[in-house]
């Protein structure tokens, strides 16, 4: 499939020229053209940020929610119709620090969905302020000192949570993107992809030239089933491993286990429900 | 000489005490399904300390020929199965109240109160039977003796709950039972302590439930295939019992790291074409404000059960009030439109849950069923519900090529589809957005936008549920009511008799009825009665209506007003 047919006509794309959201824009619209998925059985969730934007420049169905709470409502989606393929979308700021305790929680929930984090360790739509991924000493307007929290680390946090899948990519490698993302949306589990992103616009040390000489590809003998080694690849860098670090198949999902499936596998949009439902419960209250 | 009922009245109040884990609760349910089993008809009310263990919980146990469905203050008598009995109760006891307890156990705790004690030693009993565990069963046995219950009404329900655990622990439970019976019949009978409330066929095949159990019964009638809530006192009941049911009942059902989650698992739900509810009280529906907000904007349809307690912030955790009409009505920020209902009986909180489902489908929009802790823990039995015509629509549409979810109509009810409902895309923005929900900022497309969503507010005002009035057609005096305080001013009425006084109750607090104010310019006198400090339903009344009810009797200690009180109040008001 063409990955063109993800493109959307009379958009006007607001991110900065050179910008490495563009490039992400681009890996995931390959990604699911390269899996053969028509736009209407994609659905898109994203909070707020310029990363959380991305459904606004591509197609398909898509709900651009609050700051923070995409990986909830894509939760819900997903339990609502278990057929299509969801995936919530939005950077650094959103997923790990708006969001973060949803992000924890989802983790654990394991629902198949694909969490991809632009992750460009600043605040793009604010104007410049740290993001939880910041550096120890990263100035900003706010940060005037520098940052004085020790950045937070997704991919360890989400390995020591026992998410089912966790990938780190850099978005200017797009052809190591765009498989990434593909093997993250086959993964049935969650699957967290954070996405190392410049901003060429607020963060000027963690530029092109800085993330291609701090960050390797996970060589060749890295297990991703091993959960230690995984540990340890997400804790090591600068520089830092790109890759699956972690991988674990056949875990069950949240809405495989949900009671609207236990004798059913019709999604609940085409249910339909008579007073029949209840005459057994009303009984027992007799 | 005890007899029942007490002079005045038709019932006989019945109060049972004891710590959280002591088995207050078992005894309760054991007497509540073998006294209507046998023909009464039963009210049953708890409060409750916000601990696991220890403390001291009542439970008000009203027994009577005639439907009973409201709080007394009256206690005719007080089982305590422990020491430390709260203020609350020991401040009920008068001359007439009969207290039946275990001196080894109550102590001297009630030698300086006025009601009159009759020792039996319960936990002595309940030793015999198998240890103090029992001592709760024995005091069953004794209520159901002095009401004359046929013993293998209560013995077949003790066998079916404990038959679980095993034959020993079923015969123990039947040897307390019996020893109760026999404390009857040998220590009060013969001190002249009798019942003569005649018991009727009616009660024995109507169901026994709660608020709780009411609002979960509307929701799976409603179509509720979807729930996600942060467990929090005193909404938690509906939630566990959707979790009981899941399986059976095909939901969906999920405990949120937050209420903030839980709202947002919710919408994606029912952006997903879920039917889609939270239960939470007003601390949680504090955090889901955004939520609710986020629902006007996406136009997404959620049913928010809020069981409310007394707040501000944790408030008093497991006690009562009717504080968070206003929460209700005005949570999330720019304007939303929504539909808050406030059941005064069982029967309405089964059929407004239900109905909230559809208008919720209906409209695209939040919809509150407002109850309360007491409403939530009050059991009486009620014919049962009926379901015939109760229909659940979806108002979903197959999506075609084109379809836009938030076309502009003229009803502002844009044709709903779901993503993977036909060939089109479903997109939805938390943002301001065009037809085909992509952000837009766009100065006139804002206006059509905000136009669009609040001429909702008309088909919505379309379906409004009317006030009930009771009392005299033609009256001077009304007293205005609203969410569970119903029957509690119904039967206050009824003991005060005021002439030319009827009784104007809502069900639905928001929209209000347009009809409102004429009920209201009817009368002479308006009186509100509320649970809450300041009236806020009366003040929602004058700012929707623009009439003023400056007459307030209000209630907000944590407990639940009893019937005695608003009636003194009311007398004291209008006579």
């Amino acid at each position: 499939m063409d990955h063109r047919i993800y493109d959307l006509d009379g958009i006007d794309n607001q991110w900065c020229p050179g910008c490495g959201d563009f490039q992400i824009l681009e890996a995931l619209k390959k990604a699911l053209a390269g899996l053969e998925l028509p736009p209407e059985k994609v659905v898109l969730f994203s909070g707020i940020g310029q990363a959380a934007k991305t459904p606004h420049f591509m197609k398909g169905n898509f709900f651009n929610g609050l700051h923070g709470r995409s990986i909830s409502n894509a939760t819900g989606m997903k339990v609502a119709n278990r057929a299509l393929t969801v995936i919530a979308i939005g950077g650094d700021g959103d997923m790990y620090g708006e969001g973060g305790n949803h992000f924890v929680h989802t983790i654990r929930r394991n629902p198949d969905i694909t969490n991809i984090a632009h992750n460009n360790m600043v605040y793009g739509l604010t104007k410049g302020q740290a993001s939880p991924t910041s550096s120890v000493g990263f100035k900003t307007p706010v940060q005037v000192d520098g940052v004085f929290s020790e950045p937070f680390n997704p991919v360890a946090v989400a390995v020591a949570l026992g998410a089912s899948f966790v990938a780190r990519a850099y978005s200017a490698n797009i052809d190591q993107t765009v498989g990434i993302i593909k093997e993250a949306i086959l993964h049935k589990g969650y699957a967290l992809v954070d996405i190392f992103q410049p901003c060429v616009t607020f963060n000027k040390v963690n530029t092109y030239a800085w993330f291609k000489a701090n960050t390797f590809d996970l060589p060749e003998d890295h297990d991703p089933t091993d959960r230690m080694a995984a540990l340890q690849r997400a804790l090591e860098g600068p520089p830092y491993p790109l890759g699956v670090l972690y991988k674990v198949e056949g875990r069950p999902t949240f809405e495989d286990s949900m009671g609207c499936y236990y004798e059913d596998d019709t999604p609940l949009y085409r249910r339909v429900y008579g007073p029949e439902r209840i005459k057994d419960l009303l009984a027992s209250f007799r | 000489m005890f007899r029942f009922p007490s002079k005045g009245n038709s019932d006989l109040s019945l109060v049972l005490c004891g710590a959280a884990g002591q088995g207050v609760q078992t005894l309760e349910e054991i007497l509540v399904d073998s006294f209507r089993k046998a023909g009464y008809h039963v009210f049953a009310s708890r409060e409750y300390m916000s601990r696991v263990r220890g403390g001291s919980n009542s439970t008000e146990l009203r027994v009577s020929s005639k439907r009973v469905r409201a709080l007394v203050d009256r206690m005719d008598i007080l089982l305590p199965l422990n020491g430390g009995i709260r203020a609350n109760i020991r401040e009920r006891i008068t001359p007439e109240t009969l207290i039946l307890g275990d001196a080894v156990e109550i102590k001297d705790e009630l030698a300086d109160r006025d009601g009159t004690f009759l020792n039996v030693p319960l936990m002595e009993k309940g030793r015999e039977a198998g240890g103090p565990v029992y001592t709760g069963i024995v005091a069953a046995g004794l209520l159901a003796g002095l009401l004359g219950i046929p013993p293998e009404i209560p013995e077949g329900l003790l066998r079916e709950r404990f038959i679980a655990k095993s034959e020993q622990v079923v015969k123990n439970n039947l040897s307390a039972f019996e020893k109760g019976m026999g404390l009857f019949k040998e220590l009060v009978a013969p001190k002249g302590v009798s019942a003569d409330i005649p018991r009727g066929k009616e009660a024995s095949g109507e169901m026994m439930l709660n608020g709780s159990d009411a609002v979960s019964l509307g929701a799976l009638a409603g179509g509720c295939d979807f729930m996600s809530s942060y467990p929090m006192s005193p909404a938690t009941g509906v939630l566990t019992f959707l979790a009981r049911h899941a399986r059976s009942h095909a939901v969906a059902v999920e405990q949120a790291e937050d209420e903030i989650a839980a709202i947002n698992m919710a919408l994606g739900a029912s952006y997903g074409g879920a039917r889609s509810m939270v239960s939470t009280s007003g601390g949680g529906l504090s955090l889901m404000g955004e939520g609710v907000s986020l629902a006007g904007i996406t136009e997404l349809p959620v049913v928010l059960h809020i069981g409310q307690r007394p707040g501000p912030a944790t408030g008093m955790a497991t006690r009562t009030e009717q504080g968070d009409l206003n929460l209700a009505v005005y949570c999330g920020h720019g304007d939303v439109p929504r539909a808050v209902f406030a059941p005064g009986s069982l029967e309405r909180a089964f059929r407004l849950t239900f109905d909230a489902f559809n208008l919720a489908d209906e409209f695209q929009v939040p919809v509150f069923i407002l109850t309360d802790q007491y409403f939530l823990n009050s059991f009486y039995n009620v014919p049962e519900f009926d379901t015939s015509g109760l229909k659940v629509r979806r108002f979903l549409v197959e999506s075609g090529a084109d379809y836009r979810r938030y076309e502009v109509t003229e009803s502002g009810v844009s044709p709903r589809s779901v993503p993977g409902f036909g060939g089109g895309i479903v997109g939805t923005d938390s943002h301001e957005h065009d037809e085909t929900g992509h952000v837009q900022e766009d100065f006139e497309l804002r206006r059509r936008m905000v136009d669009k969503r609040l001429r909702k507010k008309k088909g919505i005002l379309s379906r409004v549920i009317e006030p009930t009035v009771t009392g005299p057609k033609s009256y001077r005096n009304l007293v205005v009511t609203w969410g569970s305080l119903y029957h509690i001013v119904e039967e206050a009425l009824e003991r005060a008799g005021l002439q030319g006084t009827a009784h104007l109750h809502f069900d639905q607090v928001f929209p209000l009825h347009p009809g409102t104010r004429s009920y209201l310019e009817k009368a002479e006198r308006v009186i509100a009665v509320e649970g809450n400090a300041t009236g806020q339903f009366a003040d929602l009344v004058r700012k929707e209506t623009g009439f003023l009810i400056e007459e307030r009797v209000l209630w907000y200690s944590g407990l639940q007003v009893p019937v005695e009180t608003v009636a003194a109040r009311l007398l004291k008001l209008l006579r």
